[in-house]
């Protein structure tokens, strides 16, 4: 994991009045896995498909291996994808599929045929060589286009909502054994989704992309535990975002208390917002004894934990716990330090941040 | 990809000029009058239109929609209850009964109606079967009997073929769910059958109105020019008459005449389902 | 007792489809010319039907004009569809428009509008002239059977032939082209079944010098009843039973095609 494989630097892409893309730079290095995550529209499928060569970038360049990618036709890149809704091809069987690539660059029969084979086995499917693809279940098509991607032994693969059209369990599936073949073969994957627990759960590095801008590089835990802004702290996991002022380093106000915080370099006075996940808020039933006071309006058991709001005198609180407080109970609520997140408001995001 | 469009603009051009272009000739004609081949002989005229008004036109026009409309009633009551033997026959015959109708509309459609004139004809078949039996003879060929029972003939298979698609598409669940609901067949037919079957009955009364009603092949052969109709009046004009500007306003006035149903049918077919939904 | 109610009714219906046929080819055998007397068995119609020049003709013709425009349409239609595919939605529901007209409108408005433009523009009628409008008005059928398949066909499929190392070139002649083959070959069947079977447009655009077989029936019937036409009609009701068994044979679903 350290040399720079593909380099996105200013890239832009406009349709119409548009600007689905807007001037991100972006370094992936060697064996990573990378997710492009955010909301539908953020730009991530474009990012992709500019990298796989469907559209032509208006402004920036893409490097790959140090050398420019732009003018390359799709056909001419040592990449390969594995579309959405699969894109296979319906006239063909498993196995024709699978050997497409390798039929194209006129590699010999007895070749193509070991090196399918090694990966129908690798994927799952030995047996299905002469199935009709149609015939096959969500799951198993899925498999045929990892299988006809990885084929080709590309550098890099690249991954568009692959597991959006499975059921939860069969995704969840799906997740690892991606995760295990991308380890065993070393390749490069980047990864587009729009659901943030997958990308936690799969990636070395997740990029946040909002409104065709990277909001935040960073590494899982980074992602979660230091949101850099509102939008990155709304849209990876619950959290309670609160406006608040920084008052000097190490102290912040909000809803009219002083809190100690880990967080420094702010101007004297700055207005910032505050994120406080809701597994970071504990309870003490004796309200005296919480920095906030509040009382218990709804309880919901979700399995590991009760997910509680808390109302106070000036807000809702989001609260996780796995000790349940009854509805209408008066609880007193602490933070540590650490788990206050402070951010700079309507914090400008960050191109070229690195995790 | 938008760019990959461009490989339709040779065609757009062809159909420019086979399409567009040649309506526009019927349009132009139809508001001319003049010597055809001279263009500056050519001036604007209504004379076109005004002759499609005189009464023995209108007559002809008139029994045009009229014949083409009794024919399309005919089929759809024979045809109906065809289409619902059809969809209700175990998969097994299914296939082979639908071979069955769809086997003589492969057949020459001239061919079919040739085979009628030696059935009709007054010494034809026919009337050796009913002279044999010592019954009278039939005498409705030529004339408007022998074209109507021809267009039935031509045309039954295009009123059964859609409505059977479109029956044989229900589900099942849906007609149990009505008896289950105290439906007896009969009200299950009126409410929820038929309303369902209405896009078939639509495509299936425009695939037998539109050929029946600009037909000159069938009131040529079998009605012996004594029933004639808009059709035939169309082709006189181009091949024999050679009065290209009422031939145009004809052929203008029958294309917008079927514009208007056809708005009509598509109106059905949108507006009936959602009332009969409403009803239930 | 509904069943049987069922069963006569439809024997009724089979009957008045099937009992003018069965006479025209039990009269094609009857040696004797008058359409209501059985005067013993006979060939001598089918004889004289290959002998007759005008015939054998008028099927060359009628074949030869199918086949050309079959060809012709089906590739010109298959390609401008997937053209229209990706034009943008206003050009597309434009051209669909017009497209679709010669489908909507009567055989013989299209007829002798074509027939106008040609006479208009000093175009002789004849082989030409009817091929055209053969190939005029196949098109648009071929381009509504092909531009569904396209449709249906997942719209990064291309982009995934491409993907894996195939050029453009060689991504439409080995995906695109067999994964819309279904719609091509309902098309051009559409298009060769039109094109035997027309009439009416040949009948204005067809001039004197050229008849097909449509043509030629028409004139022999509106002269009166003639035993060739018997035999003709016998040997072709044979050809197409011929032709449905086996298509039938080869796929169930043989009815797609034909509708």
């Amino acid at each position: 994991m350290s040399k720079p494989l593909i380099e996105l630097r200013n890239l832009t892409k406009r349709y119409n009045n548009t600007t689905a893309v807007d001037g991100i730079n972006l370094t992936i290095k060697e064996n990573e896995f990378v997710t492009l995550l955010g909301p539908s529209g953020c730009g991530k499928t474009t990012t992709l498909r500019m990298i796989g060569g469907f559209e032509d970038p208006d402004e920036g360049e893409i490097l790959f291996e140090g050398k420019l990618l732009n003018n390359v036709p799709a056909y001419k890149r040592n990449v390969n994808t594995v579309f959405q809704r699969y894109a296979l091809f319906t006239h063909m069987n498993v196995y024709e599929n699978v050997a497409f690539g390798l039929r194209v660059k006129k590699i010999p029969n007895s070749e193509i045929d070991r090196r399918v084979k090694k990966m129908l086995k690798m994927v799952d499917l030995e047996g299905f060589e002469n199935r009709n693809v149609d015939s096959l279940s969500g799951g198993q098509q899925q498999r045929v286009a990892i299988a006809r991607a990885l084929v080709n032994e590309p550098k890099v693969l690249l991954l568009d909502e692959p597991l959006g059209a499975l059921d939860l369990k069969l995704r969840k599936e799906m997740q690892i054994e991606l995760l295990d073949m991308q380890r065993s073969l070393g390749i490069t994957f980047i990864y587009v989704t729009h659901d943030q627990e997958e990308a936690l759960t799969m990636s070395d590095t997740v990029v946040v992309m909002n409104k065709g801008v990277i909001q935040q590089v960073g590494t899982p835990e980074d992602i979660y535990n230091e949101p850099i802004n509102r939008f990155v702290a709304g849209f990876i996991g619950e959290s309670n975002i609160i406006e608040g002022v920084m008052l000097e380093d190490y102290k912040v106000s909000f809803d009219g208390m002083v809190f100690d915080c880990v967080d420094k370099g702010f101007a004297p006075n700055e207005p910032v917002d505050i994120v406080i996940r809701p597994e970071d808020i504990r309870i003490v039933v004796n309200p005296e004894e919480g920095m906030i006071k509040g009382r218990v309006t709804s309880v919901v058991f979700k399995g590991v934990h009760y997910e509680m709001i808390i109302e106070s005198d000036t807000r809702e609180y989001l609260v996780q716990r796995t000790k349940m407080f009854p509805e209408g109970s008066i609880v007193g609520m602490n933070v540590q330090p650490a788990d206050i997140q402070v951010m700079k408001r309507g914090s400008t995001p960050c191109n070229e941040e690195e995790g | 990809m938008q760019r990959r469009g461009r490989i339709a603009y040779p065609y757009t051009v062809w159909m420019v000029i086979f399409i567009v272009v040649p309506l526009f000739l019927i349009l132009f004609y139809s508001f001319t009058e003049g010597d055809i081949h001279n263009i500056k002989d050519l001036r604007f005229s209504l004379n076109g239109y005004k002759k499609v008004l005189e009464p023995i036109y209108l007559k002809v026009i008139g029994d045009s929609f009229l014949l083409a409309g009794i024919s399309t009633l005919i089929c759809l009551i024979i045809g109906y209850p065809v289409a619902m033997i059809i969809a209700n026959t175990d998969a097994k015959y299914r296939n082979l009964l639908l071979t069955l109708f769809i086997v003589p509309i492969w057949m020459n459609f001239l061919l079919r109606t040739y085979a009628w004139m030696s059935l009709l004809s007054p010494n034809g078949f026919l009337n050796r079967v009913l002279m044999w039996l010592g019954l009278p003879k039939l005498e409705i060929m030529p004339g408007k009997g022998a074209v109507l029972l021809g267009m039935v003939y031509n045309f039954l298979p295009f009123m059964i073929l859609p409505i059977y698609t479109v029956l044989s598409k229900i589900d099942k669940s849906v007609i149990e769910a009505a008896h289950d609901l105290g439906g007896n067949n009969v009200v299950t037919f009126m409410r929820i059958i038929l309303p369902l079957s209405v896009p078939g009955i639509v495509s299936g009364i425009t695939m037998v109105f539109l050929p029946a009603v600009s037909t000159f092949v069938i009131s040529g052969l079998l009605g012996g020019g004594k029933a004639p109709l808009i059709g035939d009046l169309i082709e006189q004009q181009f091949l024999s008459s050679r009065n290209w500007h009422f031939g145009s306003a004809l052929s203008i006035i029958l294309m917008i005449m079927i514009l208007i149903s056809m708005a009509i049918m598509s109106r059905i077919d949108k507006s009936e389902p959602e009332e009969e939904r409403r009803k239930i | 007792m509904v069943k049987a109610i069922k069963r006569v009714y439809m024997g009724l219906v089979f009957l008045f489809l099937y009992a003018p046929i069965i006479v025209l080819i039990v009269f094609s055998f009857n040696k004797s010319k008058s359409r209501g007397q059985w005067g013993g068995f006979t060939f001598d119609w089918y004889i004289d039907l290959f002998k007759d020049r005008q015939i054998r003709e008028a099927l060359y013709f009628t074949i030869l004009i199918a086949v050309i425009s079959t060809v012709i349409s089906t590739i010109v239609g298959t390609i401008a569809a997937l053209g229209i595919n990706n034009m943008s939605r206003l050009g597309r529901t434009i051209v669909l428009n017009i497209n679709n007209l010669p489908v909507l409108n009567p055989d013989i408005v299209t007829g002798v509008a074509l027939m106008t433009l040609f006479i208009s523009l000093r175009i002789e009628l004849g082989f030409i002239t009817m091929l055209i409008s053969h190939i005029v008005f196949s098109i648009p059928y071929v381009i509504l059977a092909v531009l569904p398949k396209i449709r249906q066909m997942n719209k990064h499929t291309a982009e995934a032939a491409l993907d894996l190392g195939a050029t453009p070139a060689y991504a439409m002649r080995k995906v695109i082209i067999p994964e819309i083959m279904p719609g091509i070959i309902s098309g051009a069947l559409i298009a060769f079944t039109l094109s035997i079977d027309d009439f009416v447009i040949s009948f204005f655009t067809a001039g004197t010098s050229v008849t097909n077989l449509s043509i030629l029936i028409y004139s022999m019937a509106k002269r009166g009843v003639k035993p060739t036409i018997n035999a003709l009609s016998t040997l072709m009701f044979v050809v197409v039973l011929v032709l449905m068994l086996i298509i039938n044979k080869k796929n169930d679903k043989g009815e797609d095609i034909i509708i």
